[in-house]
């Protein structure tokens, strides 16, 4: 059957442009110096594309992709390819998570493929929290790729042309490859060197773990530019705003990799208007993050609290009055 | 045993030279252990290793050791079984996300790492895990390719004359000898 047969569902497969590897938005956006913005979408409980929708829109007006995370904190949602594909035919950009934690190396290659057929450019490789976190502890982990490992993986299919197998894959999946950093958590002085050996993988950008301290992160991006990472991959530093003091510590007790320094809790704490004052701090990361060498944009991350992020986007000033929605290639 | 196992990792520098001296004696053990059948060695060789790294660095036996890769600091101890650096789960103090009365094996292995000789070899990407050699001895995987290895350069250096002048060799076989100097030509004794 040709393409033709069925030119009402499928789009002609596109190859990037030239100087890119995907084609994506985020990539263009990235390419061209301006300051990028990724949100991540809250996968529904749902068989039902509209609630994906839903949930897409309080984001899509400010991102320049949306984030489609795979099962994160261990609990079963949507899965992040079907987010992904639906969004990206509705003209989103999108990033399709991967974890290591729930599927091994030939499911893995082959949904990389999957996506790409789908139209997906962006693709996020993440380790995976362990499956004890989550609402089925007695899950198996798989963990048969780590998240390195499946970054030059990836890589290898995209530019060698090639499965892990060394069979060759007759049309190579165009996506622009993000990996993830934690810059705030220990180990903190090999954190950058941990960067730049997923940078070594085939990482193309980065979304970081929520960013509260920014001496820390100041620290990470310092030795990061004496690395010269910065001009090699994309750094966008994870944001999101908090709810309450108590959110918080629940937070920084019960999800694993986030630090929340007390002094944040205590301004929390302080608040008349707990999600008023959480915005605040929110954008005002945002600018400071901005002013710091070697970022090139923001991740949000507003977990039930997706109403804010357009406000705060917008209220930050960081898109300088570009407008991201528009219908195009994911 | 996690104690022990911490220990190994305080010791990586001494560890590390134990570990080359090793493979040093596996490497010159290579033609008995061809002799005998690598496949017949395998099991006892196996056996030993299982002991030895078991009670050293809590061994999984994954028939890939990266030992001296990573601060001598077993990566199949983390529970989620990375090769490549710690996850982003890393608690306060450096423990782990999964056994939090465990300090995180990737922190021990960049402490270790910083200890060792050979220490920037946890910068080097490592692939997959190949599931398939679990249960194996790695040690007789390393030694036997090392030992294969040494022989082809070894196979290089005597063929290189003969290949650079084919043509002669052809004609002369003597003009392009696919031998060593007698040891008069280069004043060495000879050992027989």
């Amino acid at each position: 059957m040709s393409l033709a047969d069925h030119s009402d569902i499928v789009r002609p497969y596109e190859e990037p442009p030239p100087g890119h590897v995907s084609g994506s938005r985020l990539e263009r956006v990235l390419r061209s110096g301006r300051f990028a913005v990724t949100a991540e979408l809250n996968p529904p409980d749902s068989a039902d594309p509209a609630d994906v929708f839903e949930a897409a829109r309080p984001l899509g007006e400010v991102a320049d992709a949306i984030n489609a995370t795979d099962a994160s904190g261990a609990n079963c949602h949507m899965s992040s390819i079907g987010i992904s594909a639906l969004l990206t035919r509705a003209g989103y950009g999108t990033v399709y998570q991967i974890s290591c934690r729930d599927r091994n190396r030939i499911a893995i290659q082959g949904d990389v493929l999957g996506a790409a057929a789908m139209g997906v450019r962006n693709l996020l490789c993440l380790t995976g929290d362990g499956v004890a976190v989550g609402d089925q502890p007695g899950a198996r982990p798989v963990f048969d790729f780590d998240s390195v490992s499946l970054l030059r993986t990836v890589r290898t299919m995209r530019d060698e042309g090639v499965f892990l197998s060394g069979r060759k894959i007759t049309r190579p999946p165009r996506m622009f490859i993000g990996a993830a950093e934690n810059p705030c958590i220990e180990p903190l002085d090999w954190r950058p060197d941990r960067l730049a050996k997923k940078v070594a993988a085939g990482a193309d950008f980065i979304q970081t773990n929520y960013i509260f301290d920014m001496p820390r992160f100041e620290r990470f991006m310092a030795r990061v530019r004496d690395l010269g990472l910065h001009e090699r991959v994309f750094i966008l530093a994870g944001v999101g705003p908090l709810a309450s003091a108590k959110a918080a510590r629940w937070m920084r007790a019960n999800v694993p990799g986030i630090h929340i320094p007390d002094e944040v809790i205590a301004r929390m704490e302080g608040a008349a208007r707990p999600g008023e004052e959480g915005k605040r701090l929110c954008i005002e990361l945002i600018r400071q993050i901005r002013a710091v060498k070697g970022v090139a944009g923001v991740h949000v991350m507003a977990y039930r609290r997706e109403h804010q992020v357009s406000e705060i986007i917008l209220e930050s000033g960081v898109l300088e009055g570009r407008k991201p929605r528009g219908r195009g290639r994911g | 045993m996690y104690r022990v196992r911490l220990f190994a990792n305080r010791h990586a520098r001494s560890f590390e030279w134990l570990y080359q001296r090793l493979e040093a004696v596996m490497v010159a053990l290579d033609p008995l252990f061809a002799k005998i059948g690598y496949g017949r060695v395998e099991a006892p060789v196996a056996l030993v290793e299982r002991g030895v790294k078991g009670l050293l660095f809590d061994c999984r036996m994954c028939g890939q050791c990266v030992l001296s890769s990573t601060g001598m600091s077993c990566p199949m101890n983390c529970p989620k079984e990375l090769r490549n650096g710690p996850c982003g789960g890393v608690r306060p103090g450096g423990y782990c996300e999964v056994k939090p009365w465990m300090r995180c094996v990737w922190v021990l292995a960049w402490e270790g790492a910083a200890r060792m000789q050979g220490g920037d070899k946890i910068r080097e990407v490592l692939p997959p895990v190949d599931r398939s050699l679990k249960g194996s001895s790695a040690w007789l995987r390393v030694s036997r390719e090392k030992a294969a290895q040494l022989r082809e350069a070894r196979e290089a250096a005597r063929t290189a004359l003969a290949r650079a002048f084919p043509g002669a060799r052809a004609n002369e076989p003597s003009a392009a000898p696919l031998a060593d100097e007698p040891a008069a030509a280069t004043g060495r004794e000879t050992r027989r």
